[in-house]
């Protein structure tokens, strides 16, 4: 068993740290491997149902709705694949939904949002239209970045959504850079930084908390352990496994939070949130979740078995939530129908848009690449 | 006009724009409390103030891919290399993050950053701390790369590059920051980028140099004089984009040229050139375009050594003299 973050917490609360010392929410974590007893499974309910008691039903709802979005879109994004009307790498995040739906619930418009290369999931939880990140798939003029960045690079300025970054790990400096300047605009913008656990060996996850850490700012990591960098498990690929204690190695506050429950992960990032605008105070989120398909879509996956696949998909975290509001009269078959449906119309409209608007003009291929392009020659006076 | 050092003439640069937007930081090993291990940033901490003149730890990578970041979301950030070699490792997010922020997000993210410091050899520094890496940064569109050969290019060139609104690679020379000359004091002088400066005019051949080799050609082309053959000096100062036009010109004035360069020869900016010049000039030269590059060795320590490996005068003098048929 891990050790707990509190455990962490009261060893670096005897240094020099003054911040808020390392909470711990260890509670429904995926901490055993697969099968998860129907002990653990309704102790992971309960949990859940005691959260719901400080969110309003509105809000409640958006979730769920959110979560089925990014699924409903996803699995539709998947369909176009393979019909060849999405070309390149397609990373699709089913099994994920409550992490990027739970963490940016969390946070305000105004704050910033940068992630990997599996980036639907938080592009559509932070606003951007279906229809513009269709479009963007299917290499489109219509698409969220014109249709030069594809799914690994989804970029929205209007709802400060800067980017799926294809370099593993490549967006953490880049997320550490954005909290630097909010801090030093005097601003109280929060920026949230999605990354896997596999980027957690590079260079750049460590480089960014010591700093972050060292000039207090205003950035949360979130780890989305999906347990496969690739098809190389964690046990393959990662020496000390327990992610959020790697946050004490530069005294950041950090967490375990259990992936699979939206609200879990709505909780433990406004915590961090508060932190972050109050105190300009960086935190680590380790958010324990799974990838129901492959790493990208010329994945097969041979490296997990069914049955591991099955077991996790009994925590899935769109079911495990609906099955929650039902029980406790927050929402019933009805409007879940009702919900699905309309955002069966918007996927399919996504489509249709997607397949009807123009490809960029060939023109396109030599613009945005300077700012200020400069046309060389112009002598001096 | 003042006579200053090239240190002080990019101190100025950095002060003045520093002052000038108050969304312009500088960041870098060393830059703030040791003043710089090459002291270009002298006095800045002392003016400006912490916020704005900010120590790092050796961390390249990091706070290069922070700059980037800060960018992105309107700040103008300087990050100073303490030398281009340390570069090598922030390359992924220069050239993985800054060249290609614009284009992937459709125009929407513009990065408007110098990365700024020493490169090219030193004084006896050997393999890792001499090194011209201009080909590396040139090769990729989204990335402007400038060299200044004078103490007034360096203060004109790097207020025109912390103003830009792209990713500005801007490569000073190590050995030439005492390097003195007349620079003009008024506060709004700038040069602008993309523009080459002939540093000499003449007939007879061209020769093309940039950083540390521009003195050293204007050293040959004297030389070259007394026997008779007029060098014009080109220093095209921005390498991407090139002035390739001045080049041409020049070319199809004299219809011979030389490049000089420090950096290796092996697809390197002296190649292009070249090969600019056979593409669009071929008509004009009466010989083969001939290229005085670095030797094509990791830079030795020893002293007689790394003078072979650097191009000199005689060099310069020599090449000039076998395009012209001189011999």
């Amino acid at each position: 068993m891990a050790k707990t973050t509190q455990q962490m917490s009261k060893q670096s609360a005897t240094s020099t740290n003054n911040m808020n010392a390392t909470e711990s929410s260890q509670t429904g974590v995926i901490d055993e491997p697969p099968p998860i007893s129907p002990e653990k499974l309704k102790v992971i309910k309960k949990e859940q149902k005691n959260r719901l008691d400080g969110v309003d039903r509105a809000t409640l709802v958006e979730l769920f709705r959110q979560m089925l979005l990014i699924r409903r879109f996803e699995e539709k994004s998947a369909e176009a694949y393979s019909m060849g009307k999405i070309g390149g790498f397609c990373h699709l995040y089913i099994g994920q939904e409550a992490v990027a739906v739970g963490a940016l619930s969390a946070i305000r418009k105004d704050d910033y949002v940068l992630t990997s290369y599996r980036d639907h999931g938080q592009a559509l939880a932070k606003g951007i239209s279906a229809d513009a990140i269709m479009a963007e798939l299917f290499g489109k003029a219509t698409g969220c970045s014109k249709g030069k960045g594809g799914s690994m690079h989804l970029f929205d300025r209007e709802v400060n959504f800067l980017g799926g970054h294809a370099i593993v790990g490549g967006q953490i400096p880049l997320a550490t850079g954005v909290a630097f300047a909010s801090k030093y605009k005097g601003t109280d913008q929060v920026t949230l930084c999605f990354f896997g656990e596999a980027a957690v060996n590079q260079g750049a996850f460590h480089e960014s908390l010591n700093m972050a850490q060292l000039w207090k700012l205003p950035c949360i990591y979130i780890c989305e352990n999906n347990q496969y960098g690739m098809g190389t498990s964690l046990s393959r690929a990662m020496s000390f496994h327990e992610i959020a204690e790697k946050g004490a190695a530069y005294e950041l506050a950090s967490e375990f939070v259990d992936g699979m429950d939206v609200l879990a992960v709505r909780e433990a990032t406004q915590r961090a949130v508060e932190r972050a605008r109050k105190d300009y105070l960086p935190t680590l989120l380790e958010v324990r979740t799974y990838r129901f398909m492959g790493h990208s879509m010329s994945d097969p996956g041979s490296y997990r078995t069914r049955a591991e696949i099955e077991k996790y998909q009994e925590r899935d975290p769109i079911k495990l939530f609906s099955s929650s509001l039902k029980e406790e009269g927050i929402i019933d078959d009805a409007k879940i129908a009702e919900i699905e449906k309309k955002i069966r119309e918007e996927v399919e409209h996504s489509v249709r848009f997607a397949d009807e608007s123009p490809l960029p003009g060939p023109d396109e291929l030599y613009t945005d690449i300077y700012a200020n392009p400069v046309q060389p020659g112009k002598r001096r006076e | 006009m003042a006579v200053i050092t090239m240190r002080e003439a990019l101190n100025q640069a950095l002060r003045e724009e520093m002052l000038r937007d108050e969304n312009v930081f500088l960041m870098g090993e060393e830059v703030a409390e040791y003043q710089g291990a090459y002291k270009v940033t002298k006095g800045l901490l002392e003016e400006l103030g912490p916020k704005r003149v900010i120590d790092t730890p050796i961390t390249e990578l990091g706070f290069a891919g922070l700059g980037v970041g800060a960018a992105m979301v309107g700040l103008r950030p300087i990050i100073e290399f303490m030398t281009f070699n340390f570069s090598i490792l922030a390359t992924d997010q220069i050239v993985n993050s800054a060249a290609k922020m614009l284009y992937m997000s459709g125009g929407q993210f513009k990065i408007p950053i110098v990365f700024r410091g020493p490169g090219g050899s030193a004084f006896q520094v050997s393999s890792q701390h001499s090194q011209a890496l201009e080909s590396w940064y040139a090769y990729f569109p989204g990335l402007k790369v400038v060299m200044p050969s004078t103490p007034a290019d360096a203060k004109g060139l790097l207020k025109s590059s912390i103003r830009d609104d792209d990713p500005v690679i801007f490569i000073e020379q190590e050995r030439m920051y005492g390097n003195k000359g007349e620079v003009p004091e008024a506060e709004d002088f700038t040069i602008p980028l993309g523009v080459a400066d002939i540093k000499r005019e003449g007939t007879d051949a061209t020769i093309v140099a940039r950083s540390i080799m521009v003195p050293v050609a204007l050293k040959a082309a004297e030389a070259l004089e007394q026997q008779g053959i007029s060098c014009e000096v080109v220093d095209p100062r921005t390498i991407r984009p090139l002035d390739i036009d001045t080049i041409l010109e020049s070319v199809k004035k004299t219809n011979r040229v030389v490049i000089a360069e420090e950096s290796h020869p092996f697809c390197g900016v002296a190649g292009e050139i070249s090969t600019e010049i056979s593409e669009r000039a071929f008509d004009y030269l009466d010989a083969p375009v001939k290229r005085v590059s670095g030797a094509d060795v990791p830079m030795p320590y020893a002293k007689n050594l790394e003078q072979l490996a650097i191009p000199d005068v005689e060099r310069i003098v020599a090449a000039v003299r076998e395009v012209a048929y001189a011999d």
